[in-house]
């Protein structure tokens, strides 16, 4: 059962991490339609985190008889009990990083759901194959993003560029277990370097050389930039517990 | 027979008499459809318990959830049908098709695209003028169940439900 937590936390909070960076561009897009666009792409992974974390809330209640709620899951677990991915908690930068981030991570997420869709466990399959649906839209969106940067201008380019850089060594640990994990994601490092790459050959990008590459996410060691995120997502409960508007 | 001191009401205990109430809810987002019309209302039970209904969010993070499961049950309360629960039916996901023609018909000439089949042809026609010549803007509108269209002939921008 404690497994079965983990993970559900696992995802929830990848989920609503990602949702909290994208949600940093509201009223600060570079233009109307595409703050729009990011923000209800925060949306729904911000649906699909309130899900995994309502789940994960009914099975820690059953387990020991505690009250947890999805609410004090959120924002009252501290930076070494999160588990999300550490690409997720990366800062925004500029808007190459951004829909670069989005992009590397919806179509890792697409491939991970696509096998939670099967999986006995009711629930996890339920929100994987609903979220699927949206998360069609996400690598659409931001993969057409990364062509227009890639084959856009010497600028957008050298931004995209910069991007691959500095965003490539997180990617590693998407695919290394976890001891809860309950899908085989090694399996997935294939079929998303095809997508990578056939998303980068349009947009006249290449892969670049292997790298050294970042963990810990999964185990709840993280950047420094989770802390910060924490801080300011968590003040308000942290500070008038059990407050509502 | 479901016990009598359940129900307050004076229309028959049945769930026709439910479904018809929760035809008069109308989704807080685009109040021209009910959430009949909009198909997330899945199924309805009747017991000694009370009314229980069976609903489906159309996207993970749609805000009006909440708001719809309250309208709810502030509508069966209103006629009489005191005890009320909604359980949440994630799966399966909900799907445009689920959309009843009435709501199809609303939509448009509310001045909404509506959703194209999931089987059939993907053109998106102007509310406006009828007209199948119309461009994508964006994937995202105004809500997360809409994106946003242009029509090339008479120029007039356009919210289309997006089909899912
Ligand atoms: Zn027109």
């Amino acid at each position: 059962m404690s497994k079965l937590i983990d993970y559900t936390l696992h995802l929830a909070d990848t989920a609503l991490i990602i949702s909290h960076r994208n949600s940093e561009w509201c009223a600060h897009g570079p233009i109307l339609e595409q703050d729009i666009a990011i923000t209800n792409l925060s949306l729904d992974q911000l649906g699909q985190a309130r899900n995994f974390y309502q789940y994960a809330a009914t099975l820690i209640n059953q387990d020991n008889s505690s009250t947890v709620s999805e609410d004090s899951l959120a924002y009252l677990r501290g930076e070494r009990e999160f588990k999300n991915l550490l690409l997720t908690e990366l800062s925004n930068g500029d808007w190459a990083q951004t829909v670069l981030r989005q992009f590397f991570f919806s179509v890792y997420q697409y491939l991970l759901y696509e096998k939670l869709q099967h999986s006995n466990d009711e629930q996890l399959s339920a929100i994987a194959a609903k979220a699927l649906k949206e998360i069609t839209y996400h690598i659409k969106w931001s993969g057409e993003w990364v062509i227009r940067l890639g084959d856009g201008t010497a600028e957008s380019n050298h931004r995209i560029q910069k991007a691959i850089e500095f965003l490539w060594e997180y990617t590693g640990e998407f695919f290394i277990a976890a001891d809860y994990e309950l899908i085989d994601v090694a399996q997935l490092k294939e079929p998303w370097l095809k997508k990578v790459k056939e998303i980068f050959e349009e947009a006249t990008l290449e892969l670049p050389y292997p790298v050294y590459m970042h963990t810990g996410g999964k185990q709840s060691v993280h950047t420094e930039n989770l802390g910060f995120i924490l801080a300011e997502m968590q003040t308000l409960q942290r500070t008038y517990p059990g407050l509502e508007w | 027979m479901v016990n009598p001191s359940t129900y307050h009401q004076t229309l028959p205990a049945t769930k026709e008499t439910i479904l018809a109430i929760l035809e008069q809810v109308p989704d807080p987002e685009v109040p021209v459809l009910s959430i009949i019309d909009l198909g997330i209302v899945r199924d309805v039970s009747l017991s000694d318990d009370g009314v229980e209904v069976f609903v489906t969010p159309t996207y993970s993070g749609c805000p009006a959830t909440d708001a719809i499961n309250l309208d709810i049950r502030l509508k069966l309360i209103e006629q009489g049908f005191n005890k009320v629960k909604i359980t949440q039916r994630l799966s399966p996901a909900w799907t445009t098709d689920w959309m009843s023609e009435a709501g199809r018909q609303k939509l448009k000439e509310y001045g909404i695209a509506p959703p194209p089949k999931l089987s059939g042809a993907n053109e998106v026609e102007c509310p406006q003028c009828h007209s199948s010549n119309t461009k994508l803007l964006s994937q995202f509108g105004s809500t997360a169940c809409k994106a946003l269209y242009q029509c090339n002939d008479c120029k007039e921008p356009f919210d289309h439900f997006k089909c899912h």
